[in-house]
């Protein structure tokens, strides 16, 4: 006999976004993760000293980050995470907290300064393999070979593909806290019209890069009930690698749908299904890769992803409200903190905080991170109401 | 690939893969094959990633093989690669996968599912690149 899901006595009690920016000159790596902890513990109303468990990454090194951090923080902290920020990393916090290994988590992340060389993509795009770099490819290229063999097979189109970008970019028109507020608002017409980047992707069918930090903390449901703010609670949650990231030629018919085992496993936990979602704070890299994450996840059939987006179904009024911060590619993109901002939408939007582009009574979230170039995919369900 | 050929990041083979850089400088396509389970396994590994056997020998490839999937790339890695470029899967004869260029043709008439042929380009003293043609082009 199988315990309760442990995970289903943990909670996130407080979401932050420090200012995100295009580039951010005053401001290092360690900077604004930091400044993303400090407000993230003063809007869940918890003490530095009252943190026993932490995680982070600053600026994407490998340097142990999370050991400096919990210097800062005094020192005091009996759990290191060791999971990638973002869903893996709360994940495996949570599975700490239910655990009994420490009770309160910070989850941190945050980035300036790494994109200088602007004549090349940024440096984390450029996989420095000896089976890739070599043929010019780059993140951009390895994402639009996932999308060119799902338009060849199922005559997926650019035009349902621009929907997607137009869609996700009029999020973050909409939205005052994006880096490209205002920019907007966008057609199909407009994505298609914007210089071609790695055929079929053009200038607007990709993420931005941009600066910034995020952080999360995690504790248990009861220790959430004496904190100010509503609990977000943790329904589900997996995690999917095949192998490393851009390594292999990312062939569709062996990768194309990374994340459906993950998805299955987050749904079961939850006890929950794709129609009970009701925003999709997916990853965003790529305007396909979305297409194929409905398809994956079996929102939709194999091949329908691209009628699936289409008629408004993912605009913020529609039925599957997609990247409802405009994320990766208006919102904010700072390397890998960008992970951690998709579980931070999820949450926002729950509580209610999304300001302009919030959808109206949000019960369930579902936040991802990677993509089938990546050859990973994690998942997470966050809901209102208890799971437990 | 390239006339700026020495500012191309060139591969840094390891013990694992010196085998199959030392055939292209030879002018011979290799890949490793898996002895108990007869699978290709590419790149370069220490087990079959099928069967698991530590049997891995290395073997000719016929050189042939068809698009699997590409892109027309217009915005390069990095300066050194003149654009437009095609970076493609090649699906190869034997089952295999490699990620490639695809030369030797206008970039527009790559399709997917055209035959191409393996062809190597010499871009240093220890480096030879395996890239692809269309097959009936020469």
């Amino acid at each position: 006999m199988v315990a309760a899901n442990p995970m289903h006595g943990v909670a996130i009690v407080s979401a932050y976004n420090t200012p995100q920016a295009r580039v951010l000159p005053e401001k290092s790596s360690l900077d604004v993760t930091v400044d993303a902890i400090r407000g993230a513990l003063a809007d869940a109303g918890i003490e530095p000293s009252a943190v026993d468990g932490i995680n982070g990454n600053v600026g994407m090194g490998l340097q142990i980050t999370a050991a400096h951090l919990n210097y800062l923080l005094g020192g005091n902290p009996a759990w290191i995470g060791t999971q990638r920020p973002g869903v893996p990393a709360l994940l495996e916090a949570a599975a700490a907290i239910g655990a009994g290994l420490c009770e309160t988590v910070v989850l941190a992340a945050g980035q300036t300064g790494r994109y200088a060389e602007r004549e090349k993509t940024a440096p984390w795009t450029r996989p420095s393999n000896e089976f890739v770099e070599c043929w010019g490819l780059y993140t951009a290229a390895e994402f639009a070979l996932i999308a060119r063999r799902h338009m060849h097979e199922y005559g997926t189109t650019p035009e349902q593909l621009a929907e997607v970008a137009a869609t996700i970019r009029n999020h973050g028109h909409r939205n005052p806290q994006a880096v490209y507020s205002g920019r907007g608002p966008f057609t199909r017409s407009d994505i298609l019209g914007s210089r071609m980047v790695a055929d079929p992707y053009h200038l607007l069918d990709c993420a931005m890069t941009s600066e910034g930090g995020a952080a999360v903390v995690l504790t248990t449901v009861e220790r959430a009930q004496e904190l100010p703010g509503p609990p977000v609670y943790i329904l589900g949650g997996a995690m999917e690698r095949m192998g490393p990231s851009y390594v292999m030629a990312p062939v569709w018919g062996k990768y194309g749908y990374v994340g459906r085992r993950s998805a299955r496993k987050a749904f079961a936990m939850a006890g929950l299904t794709p129609r009970d979602v009701d925003v999709c704070e997916f990853y965003d890299p790529f305007s396909f890769e979305l297409i194929r994450q409905f398809e994956a996840f079996e929102f939709c059939g194999e091949g329908e992803g691209g009628p699936f987006v289409m008629d408004g179904r993912i605009h913020l009024d529609g039925q599957f409200p997609l990247c409802t911060n405009g994320g990766t590619m208006s919102f904010a993109h700072p390397g890998v903190a960008q992970m951690l901002q998709k579980v931070i939408a999820g949450t926002d939007q729950i509580r209610g905080r999304m300001g302009p582009v919030q959808v109206p009574d949000v019960e369930v979230a579902m936040c991802t991170n990677g993509g089938a170039a990546a050859l990973f995919m994690e998942v997470l369900l966050l809901g209102r109401e208890s799971a437990a | 690939m390239t006339s700026s050929g020495a500012t191309v990041p060139l591969p840094r083979p390891s013990a694992l893969s010196q085998p199959f850089w030392d055939a292209c400088k030879r002018g011979e396509l290799m890949v490793q094959r898996c002895d108990d389970c007869r699978t290709y396994v590419f790149i370069p590994q220490v087990a079959c990633t099928r069967c698991f056997s530590p049997k891995l020998v290395w073997v000719p490839s016929s050189g042939r093989g068809t698009v699997y999937s590409f892109t027309i790339v217009h915005r390069p890695q990095q300066p050194a690669f003149p654009v437009p470029y095609v970076v493609a899967i090649v699906e190869m004869e034997e089952g295999w996968y490699t990620l490639t260029n695809i030369v030797g043709c206008d970039p527009e008439a790559v399709r997917i599912g055209l035959p191409v042929a393996v062809e190597f380009r010499e871009m240093s003293d220890t480096i030879t690149l395996p890239l692809f043609h269309p097959a009936d082009a020469r």
